[in-house]
């Protein structure tokens, strides 16, 4: 997901004290900032909250790309709007690590500096106009499968961006089915594009879910402090059996030949993706990796003089207002 | 890098007539920029008619562990609530 293979931290605390942490999470209690908590618990929220809110960040690189060449006034005011959006959970999301103890300078640096991650699907590449309507009714789409049960995840201010961030997720999946919808219904060119599309970004949309999950060792702990609500396969099973009625409606293949409906699972049979291919891109072999990691650090230096120069005003403002009084 | 601008908290009224209701927090050099930002970042759908920013170092807090010795007195003042005391139902509504 936004968040993928987040492993869980050993905690080495009193267990008299972990029970009754655990009691609470049992009892539907939400953990607050300033409660008591395991080491592990906290270091486990930084490092999933924190690659989540990296992933809004760098997840606006592929869709900024299109903004200046959208096809129509319309489509790029929505995009700009959807793209701001991502900004703002990225805001979100920061601020609930920072109430962690974790500055968000130094986090900024974990993402600059590689040590720590953002999700996999954006080191692919967005190729033409109809990637950026597949991007929203897909990616988005797999973001909301995850953030929808996130929402009641233990860590209190987890569970309020969660809930901010999917009230307005549902635009952006919409806009992208939107787009892709013209486009599947526009002339054979256009459909063309879109098939292409959905045959390029399916796979990696399945990867956000993360490893199957048999490979997938850190979820016990992480599913018990409610940090993680669902298995990976589960969820990934909810985004195909989702998403391929929305595809067939558009005329278009899911690039799987051994797609089909199972009648006794209630549920549609498909194949997982290329799992090497996804630790490849996970260890920085992507297509775009190094190209998302320059700009991010070319956006964070560049805007140094402005961050200095603002702070420098205030306190010249604030120094001047004191010297009046 | 070590020029972080502070944090504030943001507090939004959401419509005329409701009180301010925290929604969240931001950095921002002053209490201008703040504001400026909470716009941005908190009412882009409609979402608030007034912002109040503050400083999130300025604020304090009662800590969890006072838990039991802060709310505990008034549990057992039952007789603060309208629901205590039987009103015959010949006297109307009151
Ligand atoms: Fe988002
Ligand atoms: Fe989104």
């Amino acid at each position: 997901m936004y968040a993928q293979m987040i492993k869980s931290e050993a905690t080495q605390d009193d267990p008299e004290k972990l029970a009754a942490f655990q009691a609470r999470i049992d009892a539907g209690e939400k953990i607050e900032p300033k409660d008591w908590m395991p080491e592990g618990y906290r270091k486990t929220l930084i490092r999933q909250i924190g690659q989540h809110a990296h992933s809004e960040i760098v997840g606006q690189l592929p869709e900024g790309n299109w903004i200046t060449r959208a096809p129509t006034l319309e489509r790029k005011a929505i995009l700009l709007a959807k793209v701001q959006d991502e900004a703002g959970h990225g805001l979100y999301l920061y601020c609930a690590a920072e109430t962690l103890g974790v500055s968000r300078d130094e986090i900024t640096e974990m993402l600059l500096d590689g040590r720590m991650k953002y999700s996999s699907i954006f080191n692919y590449p967005t190729l033409n106009w109809a990637d950026i309507g597949a991007v929203g009714w897909l990616v988005d789409g797999a973001a909301i499968m995850n953030q929808v049960p996130l929402q009641r995840t233990s860590f209190g201010p987890y569970s309020r961006a969660m809930i901010r961030i999917c009230k307005e997720e549902s635009f952006h999946q919409r806009q992208g089915y939107d787009a892709i919808r013209k486009m599947a219904e526009g002339t054979p060119a256009q459909k063309k594009m879109a098939q292409d599309a959905l045959n390029r970004l399916w796979y990696p949309s399945l990867m956000m879910f993360g490893p199957s999950d048999k490979d997938s060792v850190h979820s016990a702990q992480s599913m018990a402090w409610k940090i993680k609500m669902n298995t990976n396969d589960e969820l990934r099973q909810k985004f195909v059996d989702q998403t391929v009625p929305q595809a067939e409606y558009l005329g278009l293949t899911v690039p799987d030949p051994d797609l089909k409906w199972n009648e006794e699972r209630g549920h549609y049979d498909y194949s997982d993706p290329d799992w090497s291919e996804f630790f490849d891109v996970i260890k920085g072999n992507g297509p775009c990796n190094v190209d998302r990691l320059a700009a991010r650090n070319k956006a964070w230096d560049d805007g140094e003089w402005v961050r200095d120069g603002l702070l420098a005003h205030a306190k010249k403002k604030a120094a001047r207002k004191v010297a009046a009084e | 890098m070590k020029n972080e601008w502070p944090l504030w908290e943001i507090f939004i009224r959401g419509q005329h007539g409701m009180s301010h209701r925290h929604v969240g927090s931001l950095h921002a050099p002053d209490a201008e920029m703040a504001i400026k930002n909470a716009r941005d970042v908190y009412t882009r759908r409609n979402e608030g008619v007034s912002i109040w920013v503050v400083e999130a170092n300025n604020i304090s807090a009662s800590s969890p562990s006072d838990k039991g010795p802060l709310y505990e007195p008034s549990e057992s003042k039952v007789y603060r609530h309208p629901t205590f005391f039987d009103i015959p139902d010949e006297v109307g509504a009151m």
